[in-house]
This record gives C-alpha cells, sequence and structure tokens, in this order.
C-alpha cells in the first residue's frame, strides 16, 4: 500500500510531504533512535514521538517510507525544514503508537 | 574505479548539522550506483559515528576512502577516550547525559550497530588522546 493510501485510511495529517506513492511495506515503533536505526527496515512507516532533526536523519539513512508522529508529538521547525528539503514524508495523529501499528497492520498485508 | 576519497570536519556541539556527512556518504554512493544494502550498512556507521564525536569526543574527523570493493572509513576524535571498552560495546550501556537522551539518544547501541554493519571494526582508544574508529564495509 502506498503512503497516500495508508494516509487516507488511517485518517493521518500530512506536515511534510516526500514521496507519496512509496510503498509502504512494514511497520517500526520506536523512540530512540539509535535503536530505530539498528533495526528498522526500508520501507517501514516509522511510529514516533520524536519530532527533531535527528530523526529526520535516521528516516533518510533506514529509507523508511514515512515518519508517523503518533500522540500529536510536536514537529520541530527546523526538523520541517530538513525533511522538506530531504523529500522525507512526515504524518501526524493524534492516535498512540499501538492504535496506529494495530490499524495498519489489518491493511497492510 | 579509482578510489574516491572523501574527508569531514565534525562539529563538537552542533547536532543539528550532525547526520551531514554521513548523508553526504549516502548520495555519493547512491550516485556510484552502490547497493543499497550496502549503504545502508556505511550511512548507520557513520551516522553513529557523527553522533559519538558530537557527544562524547569534542568534535573530530572522518576520512572515508571508496574503492572497487569496499568502503573505508576513518573517524577520529581528540576527546576523553573510552574508559571502558568492554562496556561501551555492550547494548544499552551508554554514559550520555540526559539532555543527550532528550533528544533520543544514548540508547546504548551506538558502538554496537557500527560494529554491527560493518565488515571489519577497529577500535583504538586512550584515555585522555582520543578515540580511533577504522571500520570497513564491503561492496554486496
Amino acid at each position: 500500500m502506498t503512503v497516500q493510501a495508508m494516509m487516507e485510511q488511517l485518517d493521518l495529517r500530512l506536515l511534510t510531504g516526500g514521496d507519496l506513492s512509496r510503498e509502504v511495506t512494514g511497520c517500526y515503533c520506536g523512540d530512540l533512535l539509535s535503536w530505530v536505526m539498528g533495526k528498522a527496515q526500508e520501507g517501514d512507516c516509522w511510529l514516533t514521538v520524536m519530532g527533531n532533526i535527528n530523526a529526520v536523519a535516521v528516516a533518510v539513512l533506514t529509507d523508511c517510507a514515512c515518519i508517523v508522529l503518533t500522540e500529536n508529538a510536536a514537529l520541530d521547525e527546523n526538523a520541517k525544514a530538513r525533511a522538506e528539503q530531504q523529500g522525507v514524508t512526515i504524518l501526524t495523529t493524534a492516535e498512540s503508537a499501538y492504535q496506529i501499528a494495530v490499524k495498519l497492520s489489518a491493511v497492510i498485508a | 574505479m579509482d578510489s574516491i576519497k572523501l574527508h569531514y570536519d565534525i562539529s563538537a556541539t552542533d547536532f543539528t548539522r550532525a547526520g551531514a556527512a554521513s548523508g553526504d556518504v549516502k548520495r555519493t554512493l547512491k550516485a556510484l550506483g552502490v547497493s543499497p544494502a550496502t549503504i545502508r550498512n556505511v550511512a548507520v556507521a557513520m551516522y553513529e559515528g557523527e553522533i559519538n564525536m558530537v557527544i562524547h569526543g569534542g568534535g573530530g574527523v572522518i576520512d572515508v576512502e571508496i574503492t572497487e570493493d569496499a568502503i573505508r572509513m576513518v573517524l577520529a576524535d581528540q576527546g576523553p577516550g573510552i574508559e571502558n571498552v568492554e562496556l561501551a560495546m555492550k547494548e544499552g550501556y551508554s554514559t550520555a547525559p540526559d539532555n543527550i537522551r532528550a533528544l533520543g539518544f544514548g540508547a546504548g547501541m551506538g558502538l554496537p550497530n557500527i560494529k554491527k554493519y560493518t565488515d571489519e571494526f577497529q577500535l583504538d582508544t586512550a584515555l585522555g588522546v582520543g578515540t580511533t574508529l577504522t571500520l570497513k564495509v564491503f561492496m554486496k
């Protein structure tokens, strides 16, 4: 499923737009950046509350499909600018990582 | 292919720029047509190294050499050195202060990740002198 389709089905809001036609092939939840960097896979939808510039770097390096900021976690201004510059898609939701992961697992298969 | 040499100065305190060097290497490797798996290994190892240099090492220099069969990285700082290498290599062990943890770092995964994602890993450290990592990732 594409990022665009996931955004619509899970009712996520777009903060920065990258390639919305990218396939979401998996999901990873985590806020410790090194942990995520070691474990997240290319094409994952990354669920986190970490909306800083370093999270954007991690998204680029792991080549994940997008970041979803859960529970309305804030996105720093400089992180937003960097994400736009690097083409990283960042979405936001009021729901928790657990709630989004459950929904995603039902539609991603 | 002739070898390609890249050099980066890593600033001591600037977290917003950390990742610039690894991002640049990533782009270079991509342009050279290197496989995504190899690029990821290099990018993760280098980013972790950069972050370590910012958090612990007081900045430093990174030299990257890309040859036909491998990417070699030398990351050198003149920081305080690592007191207990065995502990530093253990997943989950960290000496990062709270303000660093608040940024999402300090998971104690830096050096273990670097080792995991490289084919050759050498750590030279001396208290009061600094730390040098010499890493190699083979083209896959």
